[in-house]
């Protein structure tokens, strides 16, 4: 349905939409109370003649209940959620193994580093970059950029083997989003940001920025393939192969 | 000096000999000044709605050339069409307007000014001309606000929350002078918030009248005397983060800039100690005067005060430490996403209170539906949405999925809109008789109450699922993502039922101004209160009392048992009553 | 009488000499100079790198080889795209009024047309957008006030052009990174940019001595000094060396 959540296409999408489902019924039951309540207060203590208010000035039990049990319920869904927010962002949550990938974020751009059959992303240094020859600054000095695979706007990435991206912007703050892998990430100047998934489900997603960043913003789109391992190897080997005939892309 | 019969014992009767300029215009009376502010944020929350009705056209109707778009210039809309450009100037400026000089002006600037030294029994604030200086520099920053939309390459539009370095450098944004008059515009603003925030706290502490002891205080008082508190710590920082971004702007100062040694997470960092403050502030005051109101309508004492003063307490304290929650995928460390969400999940508690406490006053009451009622009874019920859902925001795992999408501006306008501006059109309609000693129409009054709620719901309540979809925010043409195509409908309805509801505001607008030539005479104490500024005539005269009042109780004694009236005015002495031991700090 | 008629007289063909001395200052196109000439790249043209618009359907199905950056054009040894100029020799308050006619520069296939082109000052640009996507057209002037708008669709834009020279002027857009165009911003007529065939003709000088300077974006700049008597046709030719 276009107006519930995604499809879940990663390892812990299933998990945030529990935590969704759960905060939803939590505030869902709130939220028949309060209404309900107010409702049936309208109706029933309207004003009709002879009738009197009952004078109170409040009642300490009724305080404590209402205190304690939203107090209660956050404390547990705290801990709860806390635990799942490190797996997904804590320092030691990327599962070893995971596959790199380099990031760039510029207006505006997506610009994907590959690490080619080496397995390692080489350096890249801003002042290296150009436009059009060098998007992502490359630094040629670095061995292991001599393999690396730069693309514009498609980010490829295996089912059912962790992924890690390095992402960093170039100019102002962009933000890396896959819905259906329920990922999102700041791209900040300055700052090189780890985030790590793993899809699960094969197909064509779509990833989009989700922090404001000028003008062409809304058109900062990419094209998200999850492939199943041995595609993606064939995919992988592919560019390498076509990377040594061409200078870039 | 016209009398009114029953209390002209209490009127300020001195022969006022100022000139109309010292009377209505520089005038340094509180109620002036309230009533100055008024005029100003209305202009300025028609402004903002104007800017959001663009916004709902793009999204409503993307490309398409929009009605009254040939009046704008070429470089906003060529042929009617908004260019994405200006998009995200409407979207920067509509923050900004309504969350600085609409609802912050509203809820302060009128009714801090307004009420408080009637509502404690003070002639006038503790420092009238700062007061005035206040109102002038607000005017000031707003004329910089709008001027700003005027200049060559447009206005601000990075947000209204601004972030670097996006709002910094022009060759990024395509915009210089627009982008600094925002910076301008907002350290005069923080100028006029400091200056109030200095009358209102002093006041409430030195010039409450002999009996009016802090526990006898109306939680509108209450409210307003903590949201002063949080301005006067908060609104600083936003105003030192503005000259340092146009420092940025216009020194070459590189705070901001990576490159040359700064930190572009040190703007979120400083604008959300303010911000998180400020949303605080922008609903505080209108708890308290939903209080007031529900308490009247419902003819019952205020169900449990204490708690409800220590709540307003609590959620001021609590709001300075859970700023991190816009933050949590900022790149900033994930640790304190982790402290943040346990202080943030910790201030739905107090708001909780305060709700079934609500409730508690209406439970077994004698509910009067009138249109100030209406209000407050449709605060809490929108207020509720709006604070559930911020509950999603607070889990950081559930907020990796919805930051920045259409759930937050669902959130952020059911508890400004649903919560705040509902508590406001409750208050006009409230101290309307107070202010120009006329009623505004009951029945019209019922009319823009169900239709707003009505339209209000339809807009606001589909963002939800927009958000819950993945539609993110600030987005000029959703449709260049495949996944957000199917959503185009619902977008479409949304901006339809914005347009009714903006139309539903003209029914406001039209009572109020007419209502203030008009309307029908108003009594002394029409809605039949407890306040002390029910005692004074309608409208209160310069001054206020000539002697200040003696205060025998709190303000909600309704319905109290063995008594003829159903309300019992915090000022009449019964023989059970003993003088108070108090004598005033400040007798005049 | 008589001598009064004879002073008349003369005085006015004198005046007559005078208006036809107004009439036609100096620079006028008849008696103009013309410098002509031919750009060349010795040496041979680095490949030009290929674009992956694979990400704009809508650009890249407008191409059925290709598409590469046009950052060399070189053919037969001819350099194009070489911006040819006037830099020194013209008096000091020669003023020479903009044309009413904006430049036209059109985004096409996700390509700047033209990638090189020269533009009088207070002489209006006329940007299009023919392939009905986002671009964004940022003018990234040192001397000049630099802008930055977009055009999210098929349009065209009217700016009201530059007020200061400068040689030259960057365009860029960041939707499509690869896209580049320069402006050469003059204040007098006598530039030009070179085709496919290397060639350009600078018509219409006063007689003098002048620097022209050839503007390459790969190449750098070559100057030659040139001597045109009234009427004169010169040639210059300039050559770039590939690197």
């Amino acid at each position: 349905m276009a107006w519930w959540l995604p499809a879940q296409a990663s390892t812990f999408a299933g998990s945030i939409d529990k935590g969704f489902l759960a905060i939803l019924i939590i505030t869902g039951i709130t939220f028949v109370l309060v209404e309900v309540g107010l409702i049936v207060f309208v109706i029933r203590y309207r004003a009709r003649p002879g009738r009197k208010a009952h004078y109170t000035h409040g009642s300490t039990p009724a305080e404590v209940i209402w205190t304690a049990i939203p107090a209660v319920t956050m404390v547990i869904l705290g801990i709860a959620s806390n635990g799942l927010w490190v797996k997904i962002k804590g320092r030691s949550s990327v599962p070893a193994g995971a596959y790199t990938i380099g990031v760039h974020a510029k207006q505006f751009e997506w610009w994907f580093t590959y690490p080619g059959p080496d397995g390692k992303l080489g350096r890249v240094k801003q002042s290296l970059i150009d436009k059009t020859s060098n998007p992502t600054g490359l630094d040629p000095d670095d061995p292991a950029s001599k393999d690396d695979i730069v693309v514009r706007n498609q980010l490829h990435v295996p089912t059912g083997h962790p992924v890690v991206l390095y992402l960093s912007a170039e100019d102002v703050i962009h933000s890396f989003y896959v819905p259906q892998f329920r990922v999102r990430q700041d791209a900040v100047p300055g700052l090189e940001i780890r985030v790590w998934f793993e899809a699960t489900v094969p197909g064509n997603y779509e990833l989009g920025c989700s922090m404001l960043c000028g003008m062409g913003h809304y058109k900062m789109r990419a094209q998200v393939f999850a492939h199943t391992q041995a595609d993606f190897d064939t995919w992988a080997a592919d560019r390498a192969a076509k990377a040594k005939g061409e200078g870039t892309s | 000096m016209t009398t009114v019969a029953a209390a002209s014992h209490t009127a300020h009767a001195h022969h006022d000999d100022r000139s109309f300029i010292k009377k209505y215009i520089f005038s340094t009376d509180h109620k002036i000044i309230g009533i100055q502010f008024l005029f100003l944020s209305l202009f300025f929350l028609l402004v903002g709605g104007f800017l959001a009705m663009q916004i709902r056209w793009q999204l409503g109707f993307p490309g398409k050339p929009m009605p009254g778009g040939s009046l704008l210039p070429e470089t906003m809309a060529p042929g009617g069409v908004i260019l994405p450009e200006y998009y995200i100037q409407l979207v920067t400026m509509h923050g900004t307007f309504m969350v600085f000089f609409a609802i912050m002006l509203l809820l302060v600037g009128v009714y801090a000014n307004f009420l408080i030294p009637l509502k404690i029994g003070a002639h006038d604030m503790a420092f009238p001309r700062i007061n005035m200086a206040s109102f002038w520099s607000a005017f000031a920053a707003g004329g910089v606000m709008l001027a700003s939309m005027y200049v060559p390459e447009g206005a601000a539009r990075a947000g209204w929350t601004m972030y670097a370095p996006l709002s910094a450098r022009e060759d990024l944004s395509g915009a210089a002078l627009g982008q600094q008059l925002w910076s301008v515009s907002i350290i005069l603003f923080g100028l006029s918030s400091v200056l109030g925030s200095l009358n209102y706290i002093t006041t409430v502490i030195n010039n409450r009248a002999p009996g009016m002891t802090w526990f006898r205080m109306p939680l509108s008082i209450w409210a307003l005397f903590i949201t002063a508190i949080l301005g006067l710590l908060a609104v600083p920082v936003l105003a030192g983060a503005a000259i340092m971004l146009l420092f940025e702007q216009v020194l070459g100062t590189h705070f901001f800039d990576p490159a040359a040694g700064g930190q572009v997470l040190l703007w979120q960092h400083l604008f959300w100690f303010f911000g998180h403050p400020e949303v605080y502030i922008l609903i505080l005051p209108a708890m308290g005067i939903a209080s007031d109101l529900i308490a009247n309508g419902s003819r019952k004492p205020i169900f449990g005060y204490h708690s409800m003063v220590f709540a307003i307490c609590g959620i001021a304290f609590l709001g300075w430490i859970v700023w991190g929650h816009h933050m949590f995928v900022s790149g900033m460390n994930p640790t304190l996403g982790s402290s943040f969400m346990v202080s943030t999940l910790l201030i739905a508690v107090p708001s909780a209170i305060k709700v079934f406490n609500w409730m508690g006053t209406m439970w077994r009451g004698n509910l009067r539906f009138h249109v100030p009622m209406l209000h407050g009874v449709g605060f809490v019920a929108m207020f509720t949405i709006g604070g559930l859902s911020g509950i999603f925001m607070a889990a950081t795992p559930v907020d990796m999925f919805i930051h920045d999408t259409y759930f937050i501006v669902a959130h952020i306008h059911y508890v400004l809109f649903g919560g705040s501006l509902f508590a406001i059109f409750g208050a006009i309609v409230y101290w309307f008789p107070k202010m120009f000693g006329r009623m505004m129409n009951e029945g019209w009054g019922k009319v823009h109450f169900w239709l707003t709620m009505l339209f209000y719901n339809m807009t606001f309540f589909p963002m939800h699922n927009l958000g819950m979809a993945g539609h993110m925010r600030r987005l000029y043409d959703p449709n260049i993502y495949d996944f957000l195509k199917p959503l185009q409908p619902l977008n479409t309805f949304i901006s339809i039922s914005a347009f009714l509801l903006f139309g539903s505001q003209i029914i406001f607008f039209v009572n109020f101004w007419w209502s203030m030539f008009k309307g029908k005479k108003a009594p002394l104490n029409p809605w039949e209160d407890n306040g002390l500024e029910w005692t004074l005539p309608s409208p209160a005269p310069h001054g206020n009392w000539e002697t200040p009042p003696t205060v025998y109780r709190g303000p909600y004694e309704f319905s109290v048992p063995g008594m003829s009236e159903d309300y019992l005015p915090q000022t009449k002495k019964l023989p059970t009553d003993r003088e108070p031991a108090m004598t005033p700090a400040h007798g005049h | 009488m008589r001598r009064f008629g004879a002073v008349a007289a003369v005085g006015a063909g004198l005046v007559v000499l005078a208006l036809a001395v107004a009439r036609h200052p100096a620079g006028a196109a008849s008696d103009g100079a013309t410098v002509t000439g031919k750009v060349k790249l010795v040496g041979k043209a680095p490949a030009n790198p290929a674009i992956d618009m694979g990400e704009e359907p809508k650009c890249k199905g407008k191409y059925t080889t290709g598409p590469v950056d046009p950052a060399v054009l070189a053919k037969n040894g001819m350099l194009a795209n070489v911006f040819v100029y006037v830099k020194t020799g013209l008096p000091a308050d020669a003023k020479y009024p903009a044309p009413s006619t904006p430049v036209e520069i059109d985004q096409n296939g996700c390509l700047y047309h033209p990638r090189v082109f020269g533009i009088m000052v207070g002489q209006g640009l006329s940007i299009k957008n023919s392939d009905g996507v986002l671009h964004n057209i940022k003018a990234l002037g040192k001397k000049n006030r630099p802008f930055n708008i977009s055009q999210p669709t098929n349009m065209v834009t009217q700016r009201p052009g530059f007020t200061v020279t400068e040689v030259m002027l960057p365009f860029e857009c960041n939707v499509h990174g690869w896209m580049h165009a320069f402006a050469g911003v003059q204040p007098h007529p006598f530039f030009a940019t070179t085709g496919e065939d290397g060639s350009f003709a600078l018509k219409g000088l006063p007689p003098g001595t002048y620097t022209i300077e050839a503007w390459h974006e790969k190449f750098g700049v070559q100057t030659a000094t040139v001597t045109v008597k009234a009427g004169e046709t010169k040639a210059s030719d300039f050559t770039f060396t590939a690197k």
